[in-house]
Parts: structure tokens; sequence; C-alpha cells
């Protein structure tokens, strides 16, 4: 009962780090957690190195796993790849007018590049990287940022050893003091300043989304006035349309669908081959059941499947029109589109840079068959 | 000036004033006659005769489809992905303070994950008597709090630092909602651990990390931890959506939207700031001579006029007008909101519609006589700890223009003869 007076009342700051144990009554709720359940969530590491697990790892292994998990979106020289993070490159531009943040150029701590890479990445495949992997591709992006040599191997116990560039670029918040001037008594009312000009108008520069939804409501709100014998005739015109496009809609699809092969004999090794070399394309894509889109649309049974068809996702203009113009994802395509896909179709949102290996090709077509069967 | 705040009810005064300034033709123009009966009054509508909808029509309603562009809209150019990325509220077309939570904006760093109630841990371990985990259910237990505060991203206006760029207040300052969330107070769960093992708790901090793939963790000084913060797990009297961090997510009052981690799984003590990515390499904000503030938290006071405004022109010609717009501080309440119509030159002080409240979002009013004349168009907020909201020349003086985070300045939409507007930068 006498909890609640302390609960409601407001806690005064100077009263708030005085959490003594008069105070401090329990409720008996929840349960003690155990020591593996501790050890399975508590994987956060500190800039001294608390919480670093044992291990170690190369550049040399670094630049493999980075090849495979990273370079994705990071690029292969984790240089990045579109809009994804750039993760080396831009030493001494932080007070240039437009600096490149990077793990070299800004990040002031190693422990944080290990702390991310370990509980964030890869980007859709996290938490999966074992201790002496992480080692390895923190290495390889120090490398990558010409801050250790190739035969540099990163490990618990030389962690700390590894100097970070900006390490002394940051200061605490003093706003109070280098912006003191913003607490004013009393702000300017009249004639506050002389002239007033505009100096730069958003219209120009012309990057706000275009805004078709507005529009739209209001046309369907002038369709939908029942008063309106026009609009009216609108709206009856409107439905035989889209029947026309339901009706017509599966003749179009019959082709595809004959296109695609009947179960034929996958062979295993080449089907378990592919499925390694899917591990790139998994941070994007999600195969067989329960899987959803992503950043990439689901893949499971794409061979023989027109192109930029799959409901729900938001393909690339391009995709889409080419899928429209009658491209049915054949081998011969799909093995086009993976060994160069911005050559392929320039404007697609895939950022993949390709599969260099004819034989991965081979191997991951035939292991996307395998997800129809 | 500020008698007409105190009351929080439309100035008559004011009001009169305006009109008697316009001159009479206004007033004529207000009281314009018919030239023909309306049909809309004198025939029988649709509506009026035949029935509507049943009651279970919609077993959860979603706005009248009228309503369909009031809605969150991103900027796909920002970020690479929509997975790791963010949208904005439309504020320009809400009034009053509290956003829902379906139009409210979302930002995730690996997508809004589906976590169940009975799939739901929080642990708190660390410098604790004793490390504990609970359920969902157990939280529902602890003793409750409603409050209603402001969530801002600190990127906020991020894209304006160089300039007037993106042309709507739901793009330039959408990365905001206010909610009333219902929730534990993070105190109570602590000293449900205890904080004696802890020892002096001045210099001690609390880690906070999400159940999702980017987990999100952050560093939060012990002493904030302790006045404020809530566990909450509803959000307007509802469940928490799922891109708000269903089932439970924390609230930080006042301070920078990335700490308010959803799907809240792990809460430790410590005692050193964890440095994760999201509060050294991100979150931190770099000034012209190339050193980076860190920890900068609290969200300085700021606020913008959302209509008329790009995305909402003028549409009714010249006549009584009503300017509005948000104003907030992670300082504290609001006191005051000027609004300038001539670029800063002149300012008169707006209505607030009720008291500010601390660290909540802020509604005023300028109840006005427009004449069809050209505006610049700005507001300026106060807060009770008597921080007045910069212009954009003052902060790039102090921080540069590479800062991306905490760009609180005065906004300006240059408003035409025609009603339009457009976000513009002036001298």
């Amino acid at each position: 009962m006498s909890k609640f007076p302390k609960l409601i009342a407001p806690a005064a700051v100077a009263a708030t780090l005085i959490a003594g144990p008069a105070l401090a009554e329990k409720y008996g709720l929840g349960r003690p957690a155990l020591p593996e359940e501790v050890a399975a969530w508590n994987l956060d590491v500190s800039p001294d190195g608390t919480g670093l697990p044992e291990g170690s790892g190369s550049v040399e292994d670094g630049e493999a796993l980075f090849a495979d998990y990273c370079a994705v979106c990071h690029g292969d020289f984790a240089e990045g790849v579109d809009n994804w993070p750039k993760l080396a490159g831009g030493m001494d531009t932080l007070d240039h007018e437009d600096p490149l943040k990077t793990v070299g150029s800004y990040w002031p701590y190693l422990s944080t590049t290990w702390d991310y890479v370990h509980r964030s990445m890869p980007f859709g495949n996290a938490q999966t990287l074992a201790p002496d992997e992480v080692y390895a591709i923190v290495a390889y992006i120090l490398y990558s940022n010409d801050l250790v040599e190739d035969d540099f191997v990163l490990s618990k116990e030389n962690f700390l050893d590894v100097e970070m560039p900006n390490r002394d670029g940051f200061i605490i918040d003093d706003r109070q003091t280098s912006e003191a001037a913003f607490w004013k008594d009393a702000p300017c009312m009249t004639d506050c300043k002389e002239s007033v000009e505009i100096t730069m108008r958003a219209a120009v520069l012309d990057v706000t989304p275009e805004e078709t939804k507005a529009r739209k409501v209001q046309e369907m709100m002038d369709a939908t006035n029942p008063r309106s014998t026009e609009a009216a005739a609108t709206t009856e015109a409107a439905a035989p349309v889209t029947e026309e496009v339901a009706a017509a809609a599966p003749a179009e699809e019959a082709p595809a669908v004959e296109a695609v092969p009947a179960a034929e004999a996958l062979d295993p090794a080449l089907v378990a081959k592919g499925e390694k070399v899917f591990k790139k394309c998994a941070a994007c894509h999600q195969v067989g059941d329960g899987a959803k889109h992503r950043t990439g649309p689901i893949l499971t049974g794409i061979v023989g499947h027109p192109a930029g068809a799959s409901d729900g996702f938001g393909y690339s203009k391009a995709m889409k029109e080419a899928g429209s113009d009658g491209l049915v994802w054949s081998e011969e395509e799909l093995h086009a589109f993976l060994s160069k896909p911005k050559q392929y179709m320039k404007k697609t949102k895939m950022s993949f840079a390709g599969l260099k290996k004819d034989s991965d090709i081979e191997a991951v077509i035939a292991y996307l068959k395998s997800t129809a069967q | 000036m500020s008698d007409s705040t105190k009351d929080n009810a439309p100035s008559r005064r004011q009001f009169l004033t305006g009109v008697a300034a316009a001159g009479a033709g206004a007033v004529a123009a207000g009281a314009s006659r018919a030239a023909t009966p309306d049909p809309l009054i004198t025939e029988v509508q649709p509506w009026a005769s035949a029935t509507g909808e049943g009651v279970d029509a919609t077993p959860y309603g979603l706005p009248i489809r009228f309503e369909g562009d009031v809605r969150r809209r991103n900027v796909e150019w920002l970020t690479a992905d929509t997975i790791s990325s963010i949208n904005f509220t439309p504020i320009h077309a809400l009034d009053g303070t509290i956003t829902p939570q379906g139009c409210a904006f979302e930002r995730h760093h690996s997508g809004a994950i589906e976590l169940r109630k009975q799939d739901y841990r929080l642990m708190i371990n660390g410098l604790v008597d004793t490390p504990l985990v609970f359920t969902y259910a157990d939280l529902e237990r602890f003793p409750r709090i409603n409050r209603t505060f402001f969530l801002e991203c600190a990127a906020n206006t991020g894209m304006e630092w160089a300039g007037a760029q993106l042309n709507g207040a739901q793009f330039t300052h959408g990365m905001i909602h206010n909610m009333e969330y219902t929730g534990v107070s993070l105190r109570t769960l602590l000293e449900e651990a205890g904080l004696d093992a802890a020892g002096d708790l001045k210099d001690k901090w609390v880690y906070v990390e999400g159940a999702d793939a980017s987990s999100n963790g952050r560093s939060i000084p012990m002493e904030k931890a302790l006045d404020d913060c809530l566990v909450a797990f509803k959000a307007n009297g509802e469940a928490l959506r799922k891109e708000h961090g269903y089932p439970v997510r924390l609230v930080v009052p006042g301070w920078e939207g990335n700490m308010w981690v959803k799907w809240l799984r792990r809460i430790e003590v410590t005692d050193q700031p964890v440095q994760s990515r999201e509060e050294t390499s991100k979150y931190t904000d770099t000034l012209a001579n190339g050193v980076s503030r860190k920890w900068t938290w609290v969200m300085d006071a700021k606020s913008v006029v959302t209509s008329p405004s790009p995305q909402s022109p003028i549409k009714h010609g010249k006549g009584p007008l009503v300017i509005t717009g948000l104003a907030w501080s992670g300082r504290g309440a609001i006191t005051r909101v000027d609004v300038s119509k001539d670029g800063g030159k002149t300012w008169e002080t707006a209505r607030l519609a009720q008291p500010g409240q601390a660290m909540a979002l802020t509604r005023f009013y300028l109840d006005t006589e427009w004449t069809g004349e050209e505006m610049l168009l700005q507001s300026r907020a106060m807060d009770e700890t008597g921080y007045v909201q910069p212009t954009k020349a003052e902060l790039r003086e102090v921080r540069g223009m590479n800062s991306i985070y905490h760009n609180n300045c005065i906004q300006t939409w240059w408003v035409k003869p025609n009603g339009e507007a457009e976000n513009v930068e002036v001298s």
C-alpha cells in the first residue's frame, strides 16, 4: 500500500540518484536470470575490451568472408555499393564540405565495429557469425582502411593495440555553453532586420517525392459524388475496365506457366553447392516455406517464372516493364542477369555486383530450381 | 502579448483587430450572399434518405477513404532500402497534439519485426543485485504510469542543413510523433533487480537493446534512467503498433528518438557507456572543424507552421485564416510561440491551444486575416528554460553544415498570393 505515494510522486532530479534500500520495495515479480541466459544475450563489447570473447582472425580470412557476407552491400573493398554504407576511405575529410564517415575516418573505437558486426550483421542474417569470423572481418575492414598490413591477425590479445585515427575527434555535448546565446530574456519582436530576401527555394532543387495520392483521393471523391451524373458515368465505365484486365491476366500468364519445366532430376551435389552460394543472396532474398519479401522478392520457383511478377513486392520500374514485355526467368536469362545484374538491366534495384564464376551461377540456379519442388 | 496564451481561448480582441485592419471589404466578403439555393440543402441527399453501413462493417476502423492521402510517406533517395529507413508523419494534415499510431512515422534499422507477447522476454542484468527476466505478463503487474511525450528523430529536418530541400512540412519536420504512453517506470524495474550492487550510481549507465536484428543498443546515464524513463506497452490507449516496437518499447522523454529502443529485450547496468554504433558512428554531430559532438541526447526547442504549408496551401482566398503549427522542447514545457509573416522582421505571439506540457507537443494558433499578400511564414518557440528557437544562420554559425542531426532552426514557408506555399530560406 505504501508503494503508491512513492510511485505517483514525481521524482525530484536531486533525489533520483538516491535509490536507497529503504525506498526500493520489491514486488517479487520476474525470476532470476540463469547464467546461460545472461551469457546468450550479454554480448556488448566496450572500448576497454569488456565483453570480447577469445578468438582471432586474419585479414586474409576476412577478405574471403567479406566477399561472401558483406560485399553485396559494402563492395569488395568496403567502398560501398549504391546508397549502402561505405566502410573505408574518407581519411581527413571530416572538416570538408561533405565528410566521408567510415570506420577508418570516423569511428572512435574498434570495439564498436566488433560489437556491431557481431550483433547486427550480415544484414538479413544477423547474429550468425562466429567470433573468429568477426575478428577476421574486422581485420579486413581495418586493412581496407590502410590501418593494418595484409598479414595482420586481429585477436582478443592485440585488440586494444589498434589505434583508431579519430579516437580523439569527439567532445561531449556542450550546447549549454557553446550555444548559451540561444537562451534569451526577450526575443526581438519588431524591426528585427532591415530586409528579407529569399536566398534558396526547395522547388528549384525539386527532390520532393511526387504526390499522387492526394490527387487520386480527390479524383475518387469526385467520382463518388452521388449527385454528379458525370461522376457516376465515370465510375461505371471504370468497372468493366478492371474486369477486362482481370480476365486478360490469366491468359497472359498461361504461356509462362507452360514454360516452367516439369520436375526434373537435379544433381544433389550441385543443389548443395548452390545453397552455399545462395548465402550471398540471403541478405535480401528468402526461399521456401514461410519466405517473405525482404529487400528483394521471394525467389521460390523463380526459374521459369515471369520477371517482376511476384505479388506484393515493389519492383523497380525497369524490372516491372521487362516482365510486362514478356521477360521470363529462363536459365539463360537468369544466368546473364546474375553474372552482371547492372549490365543486364541498367535500372534494377538489385545492388548485387554479380557472381563471378559460371559454376556458382549454375549451382545457384540448380538450388533455386530445387526450391520449386 | 502573452495574455492571449494564458486563457488559451481565441482572443476576440485579436480577431476583431484583424478584421478592422482588413477593412469593411473583407467583412462583406465573409458574409457573401448565395446566388442560387444550395442543392445540398434544398434537395434530399441519398445519405439523408438511404441507410448507411451497419455496426460491424469495419470491426477496427480506419479513416474514411476521403482522408486516404493523410498517411506516412518516405523519400526514396534518402536510404538504400526501406528496411533500414524512415518515413514521415503527415503533420501538415493533422491538428491537436496526439499523433494517431497508424500515421506516426517509422524508423527501422533492420525492419519492423513481429514479436508475440508470449515470446517476449525482458532481461535486466549487469551491476544489479539479482539479474531478472520478466515476461510481458510480469510487466503488466507493476504499477502503471500514463504520460504523453513527443518522440523526435535526431535527424528530423536533417536534410535542410545545407539549404531548403524538401517541399512539405511532412518531409522537413515529420520525423516526430506524440503519444500517450502507458507503462512501468524504468526506475521500478531497476529497483526490482536491486541497485546496491552498482554502488555509487552517479557514474553508472544503463545499456538498452532491442530484440530485432539491429538491436540498436544505446547507453543512457543512470540519472536519466531513474528519472522519467518508461517501459511502455500501450500508446494512445491501445497496444503499440508493430512498427513502434510491439509489444514493449522504451520511452526516454525529451531525448532523441533513437534511444527509445523498440522491442526492448535487455537493460544492463554498466560502469561505462558501451559506445555502440548508434552513439559513435551515428547520432553524433560533426562541427565545421571536423570535431564531433557526442551524447547530444536532448532535443532542443523547435516549432513549425503545419498549415499553411506546401502540402496545405490556402484554398479559401482572402479573409479569416487560421495559421497553426506545433512546438516542442526536450528541456521542458513550451511557454510561448511567436509567428512572423514577413520572414522574421516582425513577430506576433500565437495562442497556445493548451498550456505547454513538458516534453510533449504543443499546438499553437494564430487567428488572423489574410489580405492575399505574400507571406514569409515563420514560427519561433520558447521553452520554460528560456531557450529561444534559433534561425538557421545562428545554428550554422555554431555548428557548420555537416551536423546532420539536431537541426531545430526556424522554418520559412513562402506563401504566394495564390495561396500556394514553398519551402524557402531567407536572409
